[in-house]
């Protein structure tokens, strides 16, 4: 193998300072290692955009394997002749199994290839859930998802205005209030939509996220169209005892996430009772009270005292819709369609739902309308309709201010065919 | 920019090998060479009809129809298209079209 070339990159350098892992020292090491030119040639591009301060990549870049429409993100150095080795430098995105937990082996056999086929850059991973390879040529990319699929049996995530690569939060695997098996449900809804995932057929793009409570460990309600919240509907369970232990001081608060600082001693009433929301708790000196059907689900008590305050046993979820960044119309946060429903394989019920709100965004939808946006445009009333869902309360957060009420013609006595003669009768001119 | 040569005639594309040119330059010769890259055997009337309509409504509009336009206008269900360009619509029908590189978040 030829020598690697170095370029000279003075403020990489000052990057290798400090007590954070550094990505330069990293991408050189591994580069060394295994005589990788993609590496210094990357930071190379890098240290001549933190001087231009400008970007060296050229616009867009369409690449992929045959039989799907997307799963790999183009890219192309506009500093070509300085830096060959990032001639093309696509990104690869890879399904990762829920919540993302790995087996040594598999990693071990994803870098083997990755070595082998790739500039051996990786992000680890990406905003949406993907494993995200980074850097490898054209010609690279049907050996890569041939490896991919006959030998690690993984497969592509999603890019493009398709279904984008769901996500959930550790679930059940290793969090005691995951109220829903988010790592099923994360599972079941990819494999029973891998057409949606990867040949793109919607208006824009659509991301499935699931979070076992309202802690919202993946960021649902900010980062999916169609955002799954663990919840439950019965009362919280409380071990007396146990709250005793906190009040005496034998079991650490928000279990000793603030241990860092001194915050005095545990104050029930000035921790949990006063931040109530709904302020339906009371303690009176020897027994915790929660008025259940005022309770909002927000999870303080619960998150303050872990060892003492438990999720109900009815569980299920609440589904909102609609979140995205700002462009084009403004950010938004998911909001409520479905307040409760319960999830149990196979998740008919869900699915029916999912493709009800996918059949009228694809119908309506106009190009690159997130549903979000589609949402605000036709109303959240008439959404709610035309997806076949009841009108309920709990989808305000308060009734609107204005009077510019729509009303259907069938629900008016007379309907809207009047004639001005009729009225003059009444009112002559 | 990289030029391919194909039977006698020269195009210019860019890195994704789509046509600079645009319909201008568009020939039967850029049918046939994209074609063989993009693994299709026999270009079919199911073929030529999914050019066409691509064509006309570029024409048209100045953009490429979005996907579900053009499954409605063919008659064709996605996976049939798939089936006729195995890369997509967008890389494979489009790049054969001479219609310009999609773009945005892809």
């Amino acid at each position: 193998m030829s020598e690697i070339k170095k370029h000279d990159t003075p403020m990489m350098e000052e990057l290798k300072k400090g007590p954070f892992p550094s990505f330069v020292d990293d991408i050189e090491q591994y580069g060394e290692k295994h005589k990788k030119q993609a590496c210094f040639d990357l930071l190379g591009q890098l240290e001549l955009s933190y001087k231009h301060k400008e970007t060296h990549w050229k616009h867009g870049g369409i690449v992929g394997v045959f039989g799907y429409g997307g799963g790999v993100i183009g890219r192309y150095s506009d500093q070509q002749d300085k830096f060959p080795a990032i001639w093309a430098f696509h990104t690869i995105r890879v399904n990762q199994p829920a919540s993302k937990f790995y087996h040594t082996s598999a990693l071990r056999k994803l870098c083997e290839m990755w070595d082998h086929r790739g500039s051996g850059m990786t992000n680890f991973h990406g905003s949406t859930g993907d494993i995200i390879l980074l850097g490898t040529v054209t010609e690279q990319l049907e050996p890569v998802f041939f490896d991919l699929t006959h030998q690690l049996k993984m497969d592509l995530g999603g890019s493009g205005s398709n279904l984008r690569t769901p996500a959930c939060c550790v679930g059940k695997a290793r969090c005691e209030w995951s109220c829903i098996d988010t790592q099923e449900l994360c599972y079941d809804l990819t494999m029973t939509y891998q057409d949606e995932l990867h040949r793109p057929a919607f208006p824009y793009k659509f991301k499935f996220k699931i979070s076992g409570c309202p802690n919202d460990c993946v960021a649902s309600i900010a980062r999916a169209d169609f955002s799954i919240i663990g919840t439950w509907i019965d009362d919280i369970r409380i071990d007396q005892e146990a709250v005793k232990a906190y009040v005496g001081g034998e079991l650490k608060p928000n279990a000793g996430a603030h241990a860092g600082r001194d915050w005095g001693k545990f104050d029930i009433q000035k921790e949990v009772i006063d931040l109530c929301p709904t302020q339906c708790m009371y303690w009176d000196g020897e027994k915790l009270h929660i008025n259940n059907k005022e309770c909002n689900r927000c999870m303080h008590c619960i998150n303050v005292m872990p060892e003492a305050l438990r999720p109900g046993t009815d569980t299920g979820a609440t589904i909102l819709m609609g979140a995205k960044a700002p462009i084009l119309e403004g950010a938004q946060l998911s909001t409520v369609i479905v307040p409760f429903i319960r999830l149990e394989p196979p998740y008919d019920e869900l699915k029916e739902i999912i493709e009800n709100v996918w059949m009228f965004w694809m119908e309506e939808g106009k190009n690159r309308e997130r549903l979000g946006e589609l949402m605000q445009r036709v109303g959240l009333a008439n959404f709610v309709e035309t997806v076949k869902l009841k009108h309920v309360p709990q989808m305000i957060k308060e009734p609107r201010s204005n009077p510019y009420v729509f009303w259907k013609e069938e629900e008016v006595e007379g309907g809207w065919k009047r004639d001005i003669k009729e009225y003059r009768e009444r009112h002559p001119a | 920019m990289p030029v391919v040569e194909y039977k006698g005639k020269k195009f210019e594309v860019d890195e994704d090998g789509f046509l600079l040119g645009g319909l201008d330059a568009w020939c039967m010769e850029w049918v046939e060479y994209v074609k063989q890259l993009e693994g299709i055997e026999e270009l079919t009337d199911e073929h030529w009809k999914v050019i066409k309509v691509l064509q006309d409504y570029y024409k048209k509009n100045g953009v490429a129809p979005m996907v579900r336009v053009l499954s409605k206008v063919t008659g064709y269900p996605l996976k049939k298209i798939y089936e006729l360009f195995p890369s997509g619509p967008g890389k494979g029908a489009c790049k054969m079209a001479g219609l310009p590189k999609p773009t945005g978040c892809v």
